[in-house]
């Protein structure tokens, strides 16, 4: 009977705009200026504009006047908190995988809980925990890792039964559940409500507010931020900021300078009821079933449940033409694999009466990640965007970070990993968007192991070998766009497919990657590794070495033919790039940076190279194919192949060579090869890749040449302690953390940016110290592998997380690298960490909360280095990050 | 007892059949895609027939469905036979010479049909020689008439139907020495059977409709809906014109008694039919051939009955009414269906169901809750339900198999419901026709591209 009147009332369709549950009464006032029929006028000039009046714009408004700065004008094209905002779940979790989202997780929960307070506005703030429940027992292995590192950040975490989660939660049938992790002091806002009430603090610092005026395009001159047009006439101003959510990259889009904010909608559906009969308590916790993909909160006596489909529907592809959000139609077909996990989590609630189905599109971003920063292109543009269904959870955090960001030029956290310059423009088609995020959303529930790579968006950008790798076994990553090999299947073996790939423990890979490292010790292996970052810097007279002696740390007044390892320093040391610069002629350079260096390290240097016609600097990445010769046999393969010696005595490490090989004239020829392995880095210009390629694989066939992928290389480079930018190395670290003194010339005659920062951490001593440890009774059969994050112990206490591990096939043993911090056992106060301190103490490493002791080492094991090496230069560079 | 959904399967696919217009070149110029057809029997053995062919001499495709009733050899009979009569009364003179050239010196003749035949499709052997013999008779009478204009389709149609029928009756009264040949031609002539057929080429599509099977054209609308446009008359008691036809071709004091309990002379559903001699013949006729017939003959009961109130006949005609249709490119297919499947669904559901099966696109009406009182189980059993909807689609690579399964296992949701069409499917034979009709169906997909391009050059 259902059926019928349903079918028969299928032309009525429910009207968005009628939010029985917005509670919004209190708030009115703070704006009510602006809700006149006929507005104030907007100011003619401001310091700052804000695009965007939802949780994030609201956030970023709050927090810049908190933090004393003035002239800010925050514009929303409807109503304040209308869009997203609005429909949001407003489930507060601080349940997340990367610690930089869980530290902006915490913050929020914190300023939201003291917001009612602060502000007079009623934000319906309820602390009723979270329980993420496991269905497997790898989902629980999961949750365990975030557990731990919940933990180790002081919020109350633990993993409790399935008995235990029945307690916690009536309604909940626990017979298919192995375990579940309670949060308990997540908690719940009304979304839209917090929005207000931070505007309202926001006006009452100042900020202007000014509903229903669109921004219609950013004015930029010398790629610099001059005003923005809005329907209700022109503002100037030094910062724009583009909190514009899912319209954020048609915003990006509408100037004549476009700013690449890769982000894409999806339709996002949850289902409100009426009460239970027994109404449900509004402090019973939130639940959240990863492995039936759907999220249930109690809502007004009922209950409010949601989550991320396996088939999403994005759209907005075309632009926002199409539909506005208030149009958005339920879609029950679409809903009933939810509504099925629903019903199987709380069968009781069969009887339970639906109020309505809310289509609220959510924005999400190619990596799952947040967008904020400035743009790469234009100085004063910035942009908090993309937060992939979990806006409330990150909206007071990421605000804060944003607003410190625009105020004192960094923030307070490493943010690399949501800054917008790690993409390009490589990432703003919509096609490649559409495709991406229709994988990334369900993944918001799947299963997060080591090591995975997304399957949309393939085969961009590739080396000119790619067909002849792939033909030859290649398993590909992607880094940036660009197609990476990781290993080698050889012919006859078959891995496991993708899902069944799927582990913490070993990988089926294992055996395969340990033959690869075998052969680079022992024969040499040839990796293509072209996906490098490659900048050419030259210039009519010395303005070039100038330049780069001031912007980079390493001295490199060096004799032409020289390689050097340096880094890129920001004003507090820390590191913003890690690059080998290989001096060409006296006045020109080729800097190698690692992939993902491409936007943020351009950025970097154009806005710091001075405004000078003779000095020009060139992206060359695509032109040169770049192969790894590793191993000792490398430099027999080469001397064959060009009638030359290459010995260490004619080219010694660390030289850089134009020669020919094979036919092929002009190959960059330089003796690294980032794994601290005898061989060669080979740039060739594309053309020659094949002709060079097939030369090395012909000649190397005596000598026992192999392929070998990006895994092989890790593990080399792993043992031998190099860190990599990106994963170990961040815009937070120095060279005195992290061992690397001797790549730092203090006294090279001339200033260079960090130099006063790194002067006074050499005579203070530093508060953090990059080390090695070799995990002691870890069986790499059956216990859990390390992968990054994992917190270390020094006599118990917590010092520290892990920045990379690999298995060492060397030492047989996995390795971890990380940084120790000396804690003060009464104040927390963080000290200066001598080499004593990291000596005398005993580690553990704990992997999903299963503890294994460790070796801590500050040096690498000598023995592993089989080479001699130029004077105090030990090689210590190279640019992976997984 | 309860079918399994395989077993349900192999019972509808028993026997589909799907044909796709060669490509040439890369490309299909003719405006017809393809056809898919099937038919469940109710009957056993099942009345009804189809057909299909590709007139080789002359441009166009036939296609036909034929619901034959007291037994199935007229049925039989007319699906062997009336796509020749047709084909010959399309054929141009010099190509009716040149055939009668090649028989009569003994050469190998041009064919004329090329038939898309299911295998359970069979053609009588024993009865070539004189079907061939008829169809001889026919086209030298009509080298002989050579009139000398251009073949009119819906004339060579109605020409081909009453020729057929004609030869029919008088293949029953010359009778054959041959005995079992002698009692085929009986029996024949005193079944009936009516007959859909479709003549498309290019964008001239002709429905010639005799009695009660019925051709639809499915048009999808500018917005994406389907909507059914009919190309035939049911030639029945619902038809007030056909009603009117039959009482003005007798005298008055029939009146009453020509259509009884909506039946003709009160035994007849179809008022027009092939075969069926007994409203045909007069009396002495009937009783002269059921009398030297065989004892078979003589036995049946049926046969020896003359139906009441039988005065002036006849009574009965074969003669089509023939409607053309230009095709545009909206009009996406054409159904031809016995009147069992017409029984079951109403052609505008005949529509959306073949329209968005054909199209891949599963329109469903989207649910709203509204302000209504619906639980979450209640929706879960729904949702549950269509979906099982939507599976039944890509269960059928056949449209007209889709149709029957619609046709037969639809609940009053018009969902495909599994328990129903195991029930209906499971039924022994003597309920079978009780509860449902032989269905038989072909669905004919047009090329709108070439529609498209044809009116164009118009």
């Amino acid at each position: 009977a259902v059926g019928m009147f349903l079918r028969l009332l299928s032309d009525v369709r429910w009207r968005a705009a009628n939010p029985k549950w917005r509670r919004t009464t209190c708030c009115r006032r703070s704006t009510s200026s602006t809700e006149e029929p006929h507005p104030i006028s907007l100011p003619a000039q401001a310091h700052v504009v804000i695009c965007g009046g939802g949780i994030m714009g609201t956030s970023v408004a709050y927090h810049l006047s908190k933090m004393g700065w003035k002239d800010i004008v925050l514009l929303e094209q409807g109503r304040l908190a209308a869009g997203t905002t609005r429909f949001c779940a407003g489930i507060v979790s601080t349940a997340r995988h990367v610690s930089i989202e869980l530290k902006m997780a915490d913050y929020s929960n914190k300023l939201y809980q003291q917001l009612e307070q602060e502000t007079g506005v009623n934000t319906g703030y309820t602390k009723t925990g979270s329980i993420s429940l496991a269905q497997t027992q790898d989902r629980l292995i999961s949750l365990k890792r975030i557990a731990s590192s919940l933990n180790v950040m002081g919020i109350p975490c633990e993993i409790i039964t399935p008995k235990q989660v029945a307690q916690l939660h009536p309604l909940i049938n626990i017979h298919d559940l192995v375990g579940a992790m309670y949060v308990p002091e997540d908690a719940l806002v009304s979304s839209a409500s917090v929005s207000l009430a931070l505007a309202t603090a926001a006006s009452r610092n100042g900020v202007q507010i000014h509903e229903r005026t669109s921004v219609s395009h950013v004015s930029i001159q010398k790629g610099r931020v001059t005003g923005v047009e809005t329907d209700r006439g022109q503002i100037q101003c030094q910062y724009f900021v583009n909190c514009a959510g899912q319209w954020a990259y048609e915003l990006g889009h509408s100037g004549e300078e476009p700013v690449n904010i890769p982000l894409h909608a999806c339709e996002h559906f949850y289902l409100l009821t009426h009460p239970l009969k027994e109404p449900l308590a509004s402090n019973l916790p939130t639940i959240v079933d990863p492995d039936g993909r759907i999220y249930i909160r109690n809502w007004q006596g009922g209950i409010l449940s949601g989550g991320f489909e396996k088939n999403p529907k994005p759209l907005f592809t075309e632009g926002r033409n199409q539909l506005e959000i208030q149009n958005l139609q339920e879609d029950w077909d679409h809903f009933e694999p939810l509504l099925s996990a629903l019903l199987r989590r709380m069968p009781d609630l069969e009887a339970l009466q639906i109020m309505q189905l809310v289509n609220c599109p959510e924005s999400f971003t190619p990596d799952m990640r947040c967008i904020m920063g400035e743009s790469p292109t234009v100085r004063g543009y910035f942009v908090l965007a993309g937060m992939n269904s979990a806006g409330i959870s990150y909206g007071g955090g990421a605000g804060k970070y944003l607003a410190e960001w625009m105020v004192n030029g960094y923030p307070s956290e490493n943010v690399w990993s949501l800054d917008l310059k790690r993409f390009g423009a490589l990432q703003s088609s919509r096609t490649f968007l559409r495709h991406r995020v229709m994988e990334v959303m369900p993944l918001m529930c799947d299963l997060k192991v080591p090591r995975w790579d997304f399957q949309t968006g393939r085969q961009l950008r590739t080396s000119p070998l790619y067909d002849r790798l792939d033909a030859q076994g290649a398993r590909w990553m992607e880094k940036h766009g660009f197609e990476r090999v990781k290993y080698f299947v050889p012919p006859g073996k078959d891995l496991l497919d993708l899902d069944q790939s799927k582990t913490f423990y070993k990988p089926d890979w294992f055996d395969i990657v340990g033959s690869e490292v075998k052969c680079c010790k022992e024969a040499v292996c040839v990796i293509d590794m072209s996906s490098f970052t490659k900048f050419e810097i030259s210039s009519t007279g010395d303005q070039a070495l100038e330049s780069l002696q001031y912007l980079f740390s390493n001295d490199l007044d060096v004799p032409v033919g020289h390689v050097v390892h340096t880094g890129m320093l920001n004003e507090k040391g820390g590191y913003e790039n890690d690059c080998s610069i290989a001096r060409l002629s006296k006045r020109s350079f080729f800097m190698i940076s690692p992939t993902d260096q491409q936007v943020h390290c351009w950025a970097w240097l154009k806005n710091r190279l001075p405004d000078d016609s003779n000095l020009t600097m060139e992206d060359v990445t695509w032109k040169y194919t770049a192969l790894n010769l590793i191993g000792p046999r490398a430099v027999d393969v080469l001397s064959e192949l060009s009638y030359a010696p290459m010995t260490p005595q004619h080219f010694p490490s660390l030289f850089c060579k134009e020669m020919s090989v094979g036919y092929a004239n002009g190959i960059r020829v330089m003796s690294i090869t980032h794994t601290g392995e005898p061989g060669f880095m080979l740039y060739i210009p594309i053309e020659y890749a094949l002709h060079v390629y097939n030369e090395v694989m012909n000649m190397g066939q005596k000598y026992g040449i192999r392929n070998a992928g990006y895994y092989a290389l890790r593990s080399l480079r792993i043992e031998k302690f190099f860190a990599f930018w990106g994963q170990d190395l961040d815009a937070f670290t120095t060279p005195m953390e992290c061992g690397r003194e001797f790549q730092v010339k203090l006294e090279k005659g001339m200033q260079f940016v960090g130099q006063e920062a790194l002067l006074e951490q050499k005579q203070k001593g530093v508060y953090k110290r990059f080390t090695m440890f070799i995990l002691e009774d870890h069986d790499t059969d059956t216990d859990l592998w390390p992968w990054w994050g994992e917190p270390i112990f020094r006599n118990g206490r917590y010092v520290g997380k892990t920045t990379s591990s690999a298995y060492s096939y060397s030492l047989e043993r996995h390795v971890c690298l990380g940084f120790v911090h000396h804690f003060d056992e009464k104040t927390g106060e963080e000290l200066v960490v001598t080499t004593d301190f990291i000596n005398q103490g005993e580690y553990e490493i704990s992997i999903g909360g299963q503890r294994f002791q460790a070796k801590a080492k500050l040096y690498p094991f000598s023995s592993l280095f089989t080479h001699r090496r130029r004077k105090d230069e030990v090689e210590l560079s190279g640019y992976q990050r997984e | 007892f309860y079918l399994t959904p395989p077993q349900v399967n192999s019972i509808l696919k028993a026997n589909e059949y799907s044909f796709k217009v060669p490509e040439f070149d890369g490309k299909n110029v003719s405006s017809v895609l393809g056809f898919d057809s099937n038919q469940l029997p109710a009957n056993a053995p099942i009345e009804d027939r189809r057909s299909a062919a590709t007139c080789l001499q002359t441009r166009g495709m036939l296609l036909g469905v034929f619901d034959g009733h007291a037994g199935c050899a007229c049925a039989q009979a007319v699906s062997e036979r009336l796509f020749y009569y047709i084909a010959v009364s399309l054929l141009p003179h010099e190509t009716l010479l040149e055939i009668e050239n090649a028989v009569e010196s003994g050469r190998a003749l041009l064919p004329i049909l090329q038939w898309h035949k299911h295998p359970n499709d069979y053609f009588s052997k024993e009865a070539s020689k004189l079907y061939f013999n008829s169809l001889r008779t026919y086209w030298q009478e009509l080298i002989d008439l050579n009139s000398g204009e251009t073949t009119d389709v819906k004339e060579a149609l109605i020409n081909a139907f009453k020729r057929l029928d004609n030869d029919i009756s008088l293949e029953a009264q010359v009778g054959d020495p041959n005995s079992f040949l002698n009692y085929l031609v009986l029996r024949v002539a005193f079944s009936g059977a009516t007959a859909c057929v479709a003549h498309v080429d290019g964008v001239d599509l002709h429905i010639a409709n005799t009695g009660d099977s019925r051709a639809m054209l499915g048009v999808q609308e500018e917005d994406g809906s389907w909507s059914a446009v009919n190309l035939s008359y049911d030639h029945n008691a619902q038809n007030e014109h056909e009603v009117e036809r039959v009482k003005m071709e007798h005298p008055k004091s029939e009146e009453k008694t020509l259509v009884k309990q909506d039946r003709l002379l009160g035994l007849l559903m179809p008022f027009r039919a092939f075969g069926d001699v007994k409203f045909k013949w007069s009396i002495e006729l009937q009783k002269r051939v059921v009398e030297s017939g065989p004892d078979q003959l003589n036995d049946n009961e049926y046969t020896k009955f003359i139906p009441p109130n039988y005065h002036t006949p006849p009574y009965l005609t074969a003669e089509p009414e023939v409607i053309h249709h230009k095709l545009r490119p909206q009009d996406k297919f054409l159904v031809l269906a016995t009147d069992g499947l017409w029984e079951t669904m109403h052609r505008q559901d005949v529509a959306r169901i073949v329209g968005e099966y054909l199209t891949g696109v599963h329109h469903q009406q989207p649910i709203a809750v509204g302000g209504y009182k619906v639980t979450l189980g209640q929706m879960h059993g729904l949702l549950t339900e269509r979906r099982a909807r939507i599976s039944s689609v890509f269960e059928d690579q056949n449209a007209a198999t889709h149709l029957i399964r619609h046709a037969v296992g639809n609940n009053e949701f018009g969902t495909v419901d599994h328990e129903r069409l195991s029930k209906m499917l499971s039924l022994p034979e003597e309920l079978a026709r009780m509860y449902r009709d032989d269905i038989t169906i072909i669905v004919v997909q047009f090329n709108s591209h070439v529609i498209g391009a044809c009116q164009n050059e118009e």
